[in-house]
């Protein structure tokens, strides 16, 4: 089964992970990894998601995690997997 | 699996260094749509593209979505219209009515440009060829998002200079009809020589007929992220630097690959080639230009701009070809002028001039592209520029192409403004020594031998 990667980048404060969690346990989605860095003094965070139980469209998703988080005040972005293998992988 | 620096990598690319997939293009044959009837061709033209393409821009915006990846533009190619209007259209104002036909159907797509309004005529014109080449000036006036392109030469036909001669006048008429809109009718429509049946980009983009009935073509961009990777090797030696370029154009055109299978799939249309090229736009950072001037050049234009390009566009191509399973259309380093900032920095600091870029299109893809020149500029010139042009394509068998605004009411020092994507352009000197005797003779030049290279 294709993942979904799912990354928060932006200033650190408290209850983005909680946020995230939240919304994706709303949404059916299984979070399988997380792992967390700073890269260039931003906090990073990375998830590993399972989607295919998930009750909304992987591009619904995407926009409505984006959205959120505009209002917290960092950057998610949810991809498909593949752009990642596709560029990184032979 | 992945870790998190490659997906750090790859959002950064995207986020910083302007990656993103240029256009998705569909290409629609219209050939079955001839009818010798002119309004029900219209309706079977409007019906087919409508049909065809009424999912592309929902499925784009889909995949830019689940993938994370900005998909620019969605565009359609059709037929090359001289053919398919043969049949129905005894003037020129018969082809304007299909160039609105087209617009409307882009209009309802949600498209944001068609290619294909097009003549094929490398060799000779046929009667239909000529109408539709005498209707281009007035089609992309009274229409948005049509473009136009024209093919005069090609190396196994040699140029059509009858061809050539009218399309100097065709352009200069294209500047008058639309002169009130920074001569827009002129960034809409581009002559070439070898032109490929596959290529997604506007404005030259048209479904050749040796294409299925449709097919997914996608360009790929990433400038922006070649000079980000050259900036981390500066000073190294040639080989290193020749590396890097290919590993990052590996990069940029598996995402080209990766989005052109998922819109193949998803609306059941064979993907037919992914394009390779560098294509920059007017935003900082996203410039064909700055890449030479990372290599070691003060300004484009300098000496060494010429090798520096090659190297750039066969590195390009080395490190694409093996991201992709068909690579086709232009593939090369775009350097139009009006769309590249770096480009107009060095035309306004006098560093590049119209040989220099003349120079460059041997080299690399595509040729003359976005030059503004001056609007008394007479159409015996700008054919001869285009003689030029067509001449480097053919005698080198690759494609070439020239995109030139004869900006009318200005003159050299002074800027035009397209907007958007198509950006704003200084008017670079033209020679001024005229070309009037050899532009009026009649036929056309012979193909080149094919032995004997040196």
């Amino acid at each position: 089964m294709k993942k979904t990667i799912i990354t928060v980048v932006g200033r650190d404060t408290i209850g983005i992970i909680a946020k995230v969690c939240t919304y994706l346990a709303e949404h059916r989605v299984n979070i399988e990894d997380i792992s967390q860095t700073i890269i260039q003094g931003y906090f990073n965070m990375m998830m590993v998601a399972d989607t295919s139980n998930a009750d909304l469209s992987a591009a619904d998703m995407s926009r409505e995690l984006k959205a959120l988080g505009e209002t917290i005040g960092v950057v998610i972005r949810c991809q498909h997997e593949d752009i990642f293998n596709m560029m990184h992988r032979i | 699996m992945i870790n998190i620096f490659e997906v750090h990598e790859t959002n950064q690319m995207i986020t910083q260094e302007n990656l993103d997939v240029r256009t998705i293009t569909m290409g629609i044959s219209l050939l079955d749509c001839i009818d010798s009837d002119l309004d029900r061709l219209n309706e079977k033209i409007y019906e087919r593209i409508t049909t065809r393409a009424k999912d592309l821009v929902k499925t784009g915006e889909d995949i830019e979505a689940e993938y994370g990846i900005p998909i620019v533009n969605k565009r359609i190619s059709v037929t090359p219209i001289a053919l398919v209007g043969g049949a129905a259209c005894r003037t020129p104002e018969d082809f304007v009515s299909i160039a609105k036909t087209l617009d409307r159907a882009a209009k309802a797509t949600g498209v944001n440009f068609l290619g294909g309004f097009s003549a094929l005529v490398s060799k000779n014109m046929t009667a239909a060829d000529e109408l539709l080449i005498r209707s281009i000036p007035k089609a992309l006036a009274e229409t948005d998002f049509v473009c136009s392109s024209v093919n005069l030469g090609s190396t196994k036909t040699g140029i059509n200079m009858d061809a050539v001669r009218l399309m100097g006048e065709i352009v200069r008429q294209a500047a008058e009809e639309t002169k009130d809109n920074s001569c827009m009718g002129c960034a809409k429509l581009v002559v070439f020589c070898n032109a490929p049946d596959d290529n997604p980009f506007m404005a030259g983009a048209f479904h050749g007929v040796t294409e299925a009935d449709a097919i997914i073509n996608v360009g790929v961009s990433g400038p922006g992220v070649v000079k980000h990777a050259l900036e981390q090797v500066r000073g190294e030696s040639f080989e290193v630097l020749c590396e890097t370029i290919k590993k990052t154009a590996f990069k940029v055109t598996r995402v080209g690959q990766l989005v052109a299978q998922e819109a193949s799939k998803r609306l059941n249309v064979p993907f037919g080639i992914v394009d390779l090229s560098l294509a920059p736009t007017p935003a900082v950072g996203d410039s064909v230009a700055e890449i030479l001037e990372e290599i070691g050049l003060e300004s484009v234009g300098a000496p060494g701009t010429t090798a520096a390009l090659a190297l750039l566009n066969d590195q390009v191509k080395k490190g694409g070809v093996m991201a992709s399973s068909y690579v086709g259309g232009l593939s090369g380093a775009f350097i139009p002028v009006s769309e590249d900032q770096g480009m107009i920095d060095a035309v306004n600091a006098g560093a590049l001039t119209l040989e220099k870029l003349e120079a460059m299109t041997c080299v690399c893809s595509v040729g003359l592209d976005m030059i503004a020149i001056p609007g008394d500029t007479p159409a015996s010139t700008i054919s001869g520029i285009i003689a030029d042009e067509m001449a480097i394509g053919m005698v080198n068998q690759k494609t070439t192409a020239a995109r030139l605004i004869p900006v009318i009411g200005k003159t050299v020092g002074e800027t035009v403004e397209f907007g958007g994507l198509l950006g704003r352009a200084p008017i670079i000197p033209v020679n001024t020594f005229g070309c009037e005797a050899f532009i009026s003779r009649k036929g056309r030049i012979p193909a080149p031998i094919h032995s004997f290279k040196n």
